[in-house]
């Protein structure tokens, strides 16, 4: 028997952090290609301490939910699960390039694949590109457009930044957009200006973050400039200084994400029989997660979330 | 189908008799009191608590008189149960209060079941009514099927709030699958998010009907994550608790200070967070292996191995404010209203605020008596009081 575990952030103050983890594992689940799949939490439950001693599998294939590689994915996640002799050089990664390392979970004595984060999958740059179809409802935009990959920036490590860059450079690579950009909330080029380093009139936003969560309902809509008030919404596209800027919400919301997870368990060597390209509902995004953009978004509560707990 | 007649006497038919009979093995069958061997020439001899026989063949089983047949489809349906071993088969027996394997482990310390465990005439006898057992918030009920597609002792199982037991299910608001506990799970009754899955404040009003063993396993697992694998450890004797200090010291990043934590406030932190009325676990972690705190663990059925991540959130808060030196203040208060402050922080402590009564100014912490005494006692700055000694760890600020 094998199981995929899906490793997430979720939230003690925020019950949709978790949205993205239920909606993804429950598409994996839908296609039956692992005996068992589970959501496991920081901050909920099942906690990543106790996850694995639920399933009755062997073999666990762990894929973080989470950006990029750094503080969770590289120390508290293996610690949590107890991965014995687990360290960051395993995964032999230059910031971007971690895949599995296999090591065997202490205290349920099960094998575990330990995956690299989705964020940095080479599928995520086609998730990236989905939303920018999604969010103008143009299977072929492109000619035209700019997009911008927003991220936090350096706030926790390097790691950070690289995954952004990373997907930016690959999406610039299909020459598919006019102009393609890596942008920051926390360093610069800052999403602020985001019309100063852009030419072209219409500009896709496209936040890679796994959940919405305060920074992707609140500080970039305002920062941007889509709003005054992130309690009243915004049009998508917004009008900001001449240019026409299409909104996307966060990434991780985005249906395509569970083949993400799926494509990091065929990676660490999961036996998995479906076809992962015709399996995909086109329209399809996180039940529950996305943000419409026309919708309000909710109060300010979350703001006291420690270390913006949920968006990773 | 009535009760006074058991339905497993009409249903062991042919085809579902040569389908056991094929399931027996060389060695024979021996299970929750069944004993089965074959005896050679396509027969077998039959031995239960209530019967021996010898040299029956397959014609006489069939036609075999209660119990029996309870005795083969009780077999039966615990080999499509299967999972050996697993915490899911162990669960499941203990939900119809079937005998526990192997008490090899069992010590001193391991949780007794409040209830007898059923030998078969009688586990069915009460199968065919349902059997109750409640886990936390949650009422479980397996019962025999009474679809007469499903082979004859199948059993499914029902899945209520406990407080909805005498309720009509025409009441309740019937669920299709497993993951609809998740969205009964997250918020409480007041609509705030239920960040702690055994807090007691589970909404009731739902229930889950004619679940199979997997899904009851599952839709438990959703609302109560992780309690059936730990409860099961525990009955095994291999439950790894990790105490207050092992949790703390493996801390890092923004939590790494908890491990700062003076010792009693880690006793008060049990009682805030810990105890039946805030958390249905019954905690087993203590301060340390050879230093248990004061404050009672619990009666929960299943247990709290560590401290979890909103205790370690919480304590981190605690870890800040207690670093803090005390200080002696001056202020003024009638004897009533010392009462009074007693009485707000009780009433908060219990989250007891939403039933005090609009006009029940007797009440120390009513909202009006609470805005008087707010008039009273408050300036701009808020309470009204004076410092009078200074800690001397902290030379700055007084006056
Ligand atoms: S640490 Fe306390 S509050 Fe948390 S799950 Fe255990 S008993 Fe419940």
């Amino acid at each position: 028997m094998q199981a995929l575990v899906v490793a997430a952030h979720g939230s003690h103050l925020n019950p949709d952090a978790s949205d993205p983890a239920y909606a993804h594992a429950d598409a994996v689940r839908e296609r039956g290609a692992f005996d068992e799949v589970r959501e496991a939490f920081w901050k909920e439950e099942p906690h990543f301490r106790e996850v694995l001693r639920t399933l009755e599998s062997d073999e666990v294939f762990v894929v973080p939910l989470f950006i990029s590689e750094g503080y969770f994915t590289e120390r508290v996640i293996p610690r949590e699960l107890r991965l014995e002799g687990w360290e960051p050089d395993l995964w032999d990664s230059d910031g971007t390039s971690a895949t599995h390392a296999t090591l065997e979970a202490e205290d349920v004595g099960k094998t575990v694949h330990y995956c690299g984060p989705v964020g940095t999958h080479d599928a995520m740059t086609d998730v990236i590109v989905r939303r920018a179809e999604s969010v103008t409802g143009d299977p072929e935009v492109g000619e035209g457009f700019g997009l911008a990959v927003v991220g936090h920036g350096t706030e926790r490590n390097e790691n950070s930044a690289k995954a952004i860059e990373y997907h930016a450079d690959r999406v610039r690579d299909r020459e598919r957009f006019d102009e393609v950009r890596a942008l920051f909330m926390d360093e610069e080029p800052e999403v602020d200006d985001v019309t100063d380093y852009f030419e072209s009139r219409d500009v896709v936003l496209v936040p890679l973050f796994v959940a919405d969560g305060y920074h992707t309902r609140e500080d970039i809509p305002e920062d941007v400039g889509l709003t005054d008030d992130y309690r009243r919404g915004w049009d998508v596209p917004a009008d900001v200084d001449g240019h026409r800027v299409w909104y996307a919400g966060a990434v991780g919301t985005e249906g395509l994400l569970a083949d993400v997870l799926l494509e990091r368990a065929i990676d660490a060597g999961a036996d998995v029989d479906v076809d992962i390209d015709a399996a995909v509902d086109p329209d399809s995004t996180a039940e529950g997660a996305g943000t419409p953009p026309e919708s309000e978004p909710e109060s300010g509560k979350e703001r006291t979330l420690e270390a913006g707990g949920g968006e990773t | 189908m009535t009760a006074s007649e058991p339905r497993f006497e009409a249903t062991l038919d042919p085809d579902a008799l040569e389908s056991l009979l094929a399931r027996i093995d060389p060695d024979g069958v021996d299970f929750d009191g069944l004993r089965l061997e074959p005896a050679g020439g396509g027969e077998y001899d039959l031995v239960t608590p209530e019967t021996t026989r010898r040299a029956v063949s397959p014609a006489d089983l069939a036609d075999a008189e209660p119990p029996v047949p309870a005795y083969l489809t009780n077999w039966r349906y615990w080999q499509d149960v299967g999972g050996e071993g697993t915490a899911r088969r162990a669960f499941l027996r203990w939900c119809e209060r079937a005998p526990r394997p192997e008490p090899e482990t069992e010590t001193e310390t391991t949780p007794r079941d409040d209830r007898e465990p059923l030998p078969v005439p009688e586990r069915y006898a009460a199968l065919e009514d349902g059997i109750d057992r409640e886990w936390g918030q949650l009422r479980i009920t397996p019962r025999l099927a009474d679809d007469p597609e499903t082979a004859s002792g199948e059993r499914v199982y029902d899945l209520t709030h406990r407080v909805d037991a005498g309720r009509d299910p025409a009441d309740l608001e019937i669920q299709d699958e497993p993951r609809d506990a998740r969205r009964i799970a997250t918020e409480d009754g007041d609509g705030r998010y239920r960040p702690l899955k055994t807090a007691p404040t589970l909404v009731s009003g739902w229930a889950f009907v004619g679940l199979s063993g997997a899904e009851l396993v599952e839709t438990v697992d959703t609302f109560y994550p992780a309690t059936i694998a730990n409860w099961h450890r525990e009955l095994r004797g291999d439950l790894d608790v990790d105490h207050w200090r092992e949790t703390a010291d493996r801390q890092t990043g923004m939590y790494a200070d908890v491990a700062d934590l003076p010792r009693e406030t880690v006793e008060w932190m049990a009682e805030a967070c810990c105890v039946d009325s805030q958390c249905l676990k019954r905690r087993e972690w203590e301060y340390a292996p050879d230093d248990e705190l004061e404050v009672e663990g619990g009666d929960g059925p299943f247990p709290c191995r560590e401290p979890c991540s909103l205790v370690v959130a919480a304590a981190r808060t605690w870890t800040d404010l207690e670093q803090e030196p005390e200080r002696t203040y001056e202020l003024e208060l009638t004897p009533s209203e010392v009462r009074q402050l007693e009485a707000l922080i009780d009433a908060v402590a219990e989250g007891r605020t939403d039933e005090i009564r609009e006009a029940d100014v007797a009440d120390g912490a009513n909202r009006y008596r609470a805005r008087y005494l707010r008039a009273k006692r408050f300036d701009e700055d808020g309470l009204d009081v004076r410092e009078v000694s200074t800690a001397e760890t902290d030379g700055e600020s007084g006056e």
